[in-house]
């Protein structure tokens, strides 16, 4: 302990409008340690994160670097100082190149010519593969990581932030990463690594300061922890799975999916290609895959947002419903919620009573000859903030003025509540705390339990192992063939999530199901 | 100590109402500044342009005819502006409303008959709707944005207008003025209902306002138009096209500023260089102003019609210009854009600590 | 047709399409940074009394030329503070600048109506600008020669200096932009400055140079049709260079079918052609799907730092 810590906290507080986001928080990182900053969403790790990179001011408190108290005005600061970030969102611009992107990232004037070489440079030394020259509309998520992580390594930064870098890599390229880092650290170039997801935790690092509501909760040494006992410490109760009652459905076919096709919507969307599968009552169907592989826009397509070509490439109860929209699929009993909140499941500067009648105009009948049945829209309102716990204050309150988590409450509560036939759902607790993640599972389990055919899309293969009873993975717009989860390793859908891009690596230890 | 915006959690109610009023006297105040600067008597050219226009009966008649068209726009173009869909081409449309009817009464001059005004309403309306389609076509169809459409087509109604009542429609008994013939009798409606001194253009605001109301308050289309501007993605997944909104509001709006068309024609009796008065316009900043909400409007176009009348009265009696009124009513859009912030954010005043304070160096 | 003739033709083109040239150069500096400022017309108006009023009064019409920049500027920042620092909707602003503009320009110009000024003639010898031939290249104001470097000029500084790399990032992906440190809004403030600056400009032009006798509302829309220029040269430079003069041709068949009055069309076909073409323009442009160049990704978008 006699070498002073290369970063320490000191009591920092920071307060947003109605949260206290950070309250007196301490932590020190030492020089070449892999430091963990574990906390659920909401728990204050961002807000701290950008605290020490300059993005945001601290209220009150100290930040010391290498044994000195500094102030960090700005990102140009924190570099300067040697801390280098690499951002959960990129922090890339889409129209142009790679070297351009990379430039962009770095203080003085350099050359092109002399940029490209040290990046090479830096590339070849951390293994780290990239094409400098294209362009960032075209490169994987993986590859755009890359580009963040190389932006960063090229300043020769002391510490290095990452901002849950893993949630959007297969099982293989977090293998990598994890390779990155390790070299690094034993350079002595100290991490500060923000996850939510214990078992990497557990697996890379030497130190965790642990997070909640803001607050330092634990500080540990995730070697000496299990991913439960430090679970435990991160969300304060026990860590509960839902009950799920039989797994193996004889139920009629509800929903059908032949050969659907849609060319992408945009420059930076995904194509669908020949997506076929079947979900029957009862059942839970799991749509597993890393992020951007084409899971909007297959909700988009199943709810009715993109047609198909052929009414008939999607059916519900026998039903074809390929060239509706979503108010004529919705009254045949299809129902969805898409993994954005607010803005796609629900409108912010709306009432909760106007979100109900948003999706469940037709269905629960506040609509009636054009004209709105608002009282009918308010109790239905009513009644689902009841049943699904919504904290808020009633269905006047708006939309955006919930929480991340009573928000998907209360839009789940919303589909949920018109009995559909058949719910397709993405990321159904995304940025949800523990609590209300099991109550949605839950309600999931209870529908399906009640003969509705359900499709969950989520990256987080831990919670689809736990609710489905069969799972696909979608991989550049493709489906692979559905598979029972029992029969079904980690490791074989860490491969199939990877497509054919990833090299078959015998270790995918990165995934851990519960 | 310092100011610091704070966002509120949901926009505050109070404020919507209240920062249109603080933007109208924030500009009385204004005013008196900026004119005592250019020389005149400041206090009381605000006096004339504000308040006379209210306290004086007989300009009530003016006020009100000036209203009327500003309201019956603003009407159809709040709708739009919920959609986040912007017709800035409302003088266009305005202009084609009164072409059309000037259209329906030069093939009529010699008739009588009870349907040659309805007829002149109707073709006014339907062609407002049409010219505001063509902005609807190219940004469904070709992704143009409407603003900039909407807009260029005031100008070639312009030359429309111009060439119209040159050429083809020019009063043979005209003395070469650019000037259509006079309406006849059964051309026009009262210039004032029931003696009454109201114009029945504001009667048909009063009403317009009623029926928006219904229907952006109670009706699945007046929610969808909503839902749109506020999260197109969200309407699209509620079901609602974006593209049909696109259509309806921008054709609603061109009708709308059709019909006004037809009554200021109604009013004015014929066509001249003089008829296309910025009207349009002016419309925008009232749906602005009254907050795209029906009854907001109904006031906003008040009191924007008293700036006009007012801004005549200064000119008699301050003698400052007559731009003067288009100048204020500039500052009061500024004024109520600025103000929005209010709606957003509330201000706190904070002591400064020693740590912030370094913080923000 | 006369050699006499296409170089008359030749000098009105040049002429009129300078002021649209200049102001779309300007736009097209705001609108990389992401913003869409409408009140060009309105800052036009600005610079055309600026420049008309202080060049008679002072009869200095460099310092009217460096009063209309200011002023431009003025007016701009008037648009910026309320979209920047307060948040205010772009499109209703640029609107609120437009309708300003006009009122500010008629309310100073009351006392100007019916006043003519000499026109800014060209720098170069009375030898060359008057030459028959040679007027061609050197016969024109110091606005045109002004417009077409200051085009080039900004086409290099888009694509080739690291401050042009800059602006354009802080236009494609602001949030992005300040995570890594730049100062978005400062940056927006600065380049919408710029454009109103050089709006200012194009309307000094029109005032001094286009039509130096004093009448209201004189840019008659000019200020849009910069707008759909900046649209139709697909954001880049050298396009708005080309598109400019493409336009200065539309207009100058309007002169012409006035003063010869034997056009086929009546002269106001001629004069909504511009506008028409623009818009039929805007649709073929928009409809091939940005394979012409694409609009900064956040062009009229306000910047909500998340944090």
């Amino acid at each position: 302990m006699s070498v002073a810590p290369r970063l320490e906290l000191i009591d920092v507080s920071k307060r947003f409008p109605g949260v206290l986001a950070n309250d007196r928080v301490s932590l020190s990182v030492k020089p070449g340690e892999i430091h963990a900053l574990l906390g659920e969403n909401g728990a204050g790790k961002s807000t701290l994160v950008k605290m020490i990179y300059g993005i945001q001011a601290p209220d009150s408190g100290s930040v010391l670097w290498e044994g000195q108290e500094v102030r960090i005005p700005h990102p140009r600061a924190a570099r300067r100082l040697g801390i280098g970030m690499v951002f959960q969102h990129f922090s890339l611009f889409e129209a142009m190149d790679v070297l351009e992107n990379i430039a962009l990232g770095l203080d003085g004037a350099v050359s092109r010519k002399q940029l490209d070489a040290e990046i090479r440079l830096v590339m070849e030394k951390y293994g780290l593969k990239l094409d400098p020259r294209r362009q960032i509309s075209t490169l994987s998520v993986g590859e755009r990581q890359r580009i963040e992580i190389v932006r960063a390594l090229l300043l020769n930064p002391r510490l290095l932030i990452m901002d849950e870098p893993t949630s959007v890599l297969t099982p293989q390229e977090v293998d990598d990463l994890f390779k990155t880092l390790r070299r690094l650290a034993s350079e002595g170039c100290s991490i500060l690594y923000i996850s939510h997801k214990l078992h990497e935790i557990v697996e890379l690092c030497e130190r965790a300061t642990i997070l909640r509501g803001g607050k330092v909760v634990a500080t540990c040494d995730p070697r000496k922890e299990t991913a439960r006992s430090m679970g435990e410490m991160m969300i304060g109760s026990d860590l509960r799975d839902p009950a799920r009652g039989q797994l193996s459905v004889e139920g009629p076919v509800r929903l059908s999916v032949r050969e659907l096709s849609l060319p992408k919507p945009d420059d930076f969307g995904v194509a669908l290609e020949q997506i076929s599968f079947q979900v029957k009552g009862g059942e839970i169907f799991g749509i597993a895959g890393v992020a951007g592989n084409g899971q909007n826009e297959l909700l988009e397509a199943l709810c009715g947002e993109h047609l198909a070509d052929l009414h008939t490439t999607i059916e519900v109860d026998g039903s074809p419903v390929g060239r509706s929209g979503p108010s004529g699929r919705r009254k045949l009993g299809l129902c969805s919620v898409p993994e954005e909140r607010n803005g796609h499941a629900a409108i912010g500067a709306f009432s909760l009573s106007d979100n109900a009648i948003l999706t469940a105009r037709s269905r629960m009948g506040f609509e009636n000859q054009g004209f709105i049945h608002k009282a009918g829209a308010d109790e239905f309102a009513a009644n689902v903030i009841k049943t699904f716990a919504v904290k808020t204050l009633g269905p006047d309150a708006l939309a955006g003025s919930l929480s991340g988590g009573n928000l998907q409450k209360y839009v789940m509560g919303r589909e949920i509540m018109q009995s559909p036939g058949v719910l397709v759902v993405s990321q159904p607790t995304w940025g949800v705390d523990a609590g209300s993640a099991a109550f949605i599972h839950q309600a999931l389990i209870d529908l399906a339990a009640q003969g509705s055919a359900i499709v969950v899309i989520s990256q987080d293969l831990d919670e689809l192992l736990r609710l489905c009873d069969r799972l696909s993975v979608i991989n550049l717009g493709k489906l692979s063939t559905p598979r029972p989860v029992g029969d079904v390793s980690v490791q074989e859908l860490g491969l199939l999530m990877g497509g054919s891009h990833a090299t078959p690596a015998n270790s995918a230890g990165g995934i851990h199901a519960a | 100590m310092r100011l610091r915006l704070e966002k509120r959690l949901e926009p505050s109610r109070a404020m919507l109402v209240l920062t249109p009023v603080l933007s109208v006297i924030a500009i009385m105040l204004l005013g008196i500044i900026i004119f005592d600067g250019l020389g005149y008597d400041g206090p009381q050219a605000v006096w004339e342009l504000f308040f006379t226009p209210v306290l004086d009966v007989y300009k009530w008649r003016d006020v009100a005819s000036k209203a009327a068209p500003l309201i019956i726009i603003a009407l159809g173009l709040s709708l739009g502006n919920q959609a986040k869909i912007w017709n800035i081409g409302a003088e266009g449309q305005y202009i084609l409303g009164a072409i059309g009817a000037a259209g329906v009464a030069f093939v009529t001059q010699s008739m009588t008959g009870f349907w040659i005004i309805p007829l002149m309403i109707l073709v006014g309306m339907v062609l407002g709707a049409i010219y505001a389609a063509v902005p609807a076509v190219l940004r469904t169809r070709y992704g143009v944005s409407e603003v900039l459409s909407s807009l260029m087509f005031v100008y070639v109604s312009l030359q429309l207008l111009s060439y119209l009542i040159t050429g083809p429609w020019k009063d043979p008994d005209g003395h070469n003025f650019p000037q259509t013939a006079q309406l006849t009798d059964a051309q026009l409606l009262p210039h004032e209902l029931w003696d009454s001194g109201i114009p029945p253009g504001l009667l048909v605001a009063l009403i317009g306002a009623v029926i928006f109301y219904i229907i952006v308050s109670r009706t699945v289309f007046g929610f969808s138009v909503r839902a749109i501007g506020e999260a197109p993605h969200a309407a699209r997944y509620g079901g609602f096209s974006s593209n049909g909104i696109v259509w309806a509001t921008l054709m609603i709006s061109g009708a709308m500023a059709g019909l006004a068309g037809v009554l200021e024609l109604m009013q004015l009796t014929r066509l001249n260089l003089g008829y296309p008065s910025g009207y349009g316009f002016t419309a925008i900043i009232v749906s602005l102003l009254g907050r795209s909400h029906p009854v907001g409007v109904f006031i906003a176009g008040i009191v924007l019609a008293i700036t006009y009348v007012g801004g005549q009265v200064a000119q008699t009696f301050v003698h400052v210009p007559n731009a003067t009124a288009g100048l204020f009513q500039a500052l009061l859009l500024f004024a109520i854009l600025a103000s929005d912030l209010l709606v957003r954010y509330r201000i706190r005043i904070s002591t400064t600590s020693p740590s912030t304070k370094g913080a923000h160096s | 047709m006369t050699m006499t003739f296409i170089i008359d033709a030749l000098v009105t083109v040049i002429g009129i399409t300078t002021p649209i040239l200049l102001a779309a150069s300007g736009e097209l500096v705001v609108e990389k940074s992401g913003v869409i400022n409408l009140g060009v017309e309105g800052m036009m108006l600005v610079g055309t009394i600026a420049g008309f009023a202080v060049t008679f009064e002072t009869g200095n019409p460099w310092l009217g030329i460096l009063v209309a920049t200011l002023a431009g500027a003025a007016a701009a920042t008037i648009f910026a503070v309320l979209v920047l620092s307060l948040g205010a909707n772009q499109v209703a602003t640029g609107l609120a600048l437009t309708i300003f503009g006009i009122g500010l320009s008629s309310l100073i110009g009351s006392n100007y109506v019916g006043i003519a000024i000499d026109p800014l003639e060209s720098p170069f010898p009375d030898a060359l600008a008057n030459d028959s031939f040679w007027r061609v290249i050197f016969g024109h104001s110091p606005f045109v020669y002004f417009a077409i470097l200051l085009v080039l000029a900004i086409g290099w500084f888009i694509n080739k200096t690291r401050a042009g790399l800059v602006l354009r990032a802080v236009g494609e992906n602001d949030l992005s932009a300040h995570s890594i440190g730049y100062p978005v809004i400062a940056i927006r403030y600065a380049a919408v400055a710029f454009g109103g600056a050089i709006a200012g400009i194009a309307g000094a032009d029109f005032s001094m140079v286009i039509s130096p006798l004093w009448a209201e509302q004189m840019t008659a829309g000019r200020g849009w049709i910069a707008l759909a220029l900046v649209v139709f040269a697909g954001w880049r430079a050298g396009r708005l260079l080309a598109g400019a003069y493409f336009f200065g041709v539309l207009m100058a068949l309007e002169l012409y079918a006035k003063a010869s009055g034997h056009a086929i069309f009546p002269s106001q076909f001629w004069a909504a052609m511009p506008y028409l073409i623009a818009v039929i323009v805007l649709a073929l442009i928009s409809s091939r799907d940005g394979k012409d160049g694409k609009a900064p990704a956040c062009l009229g978008k306000p910047f909500i730092p998340n944090g």
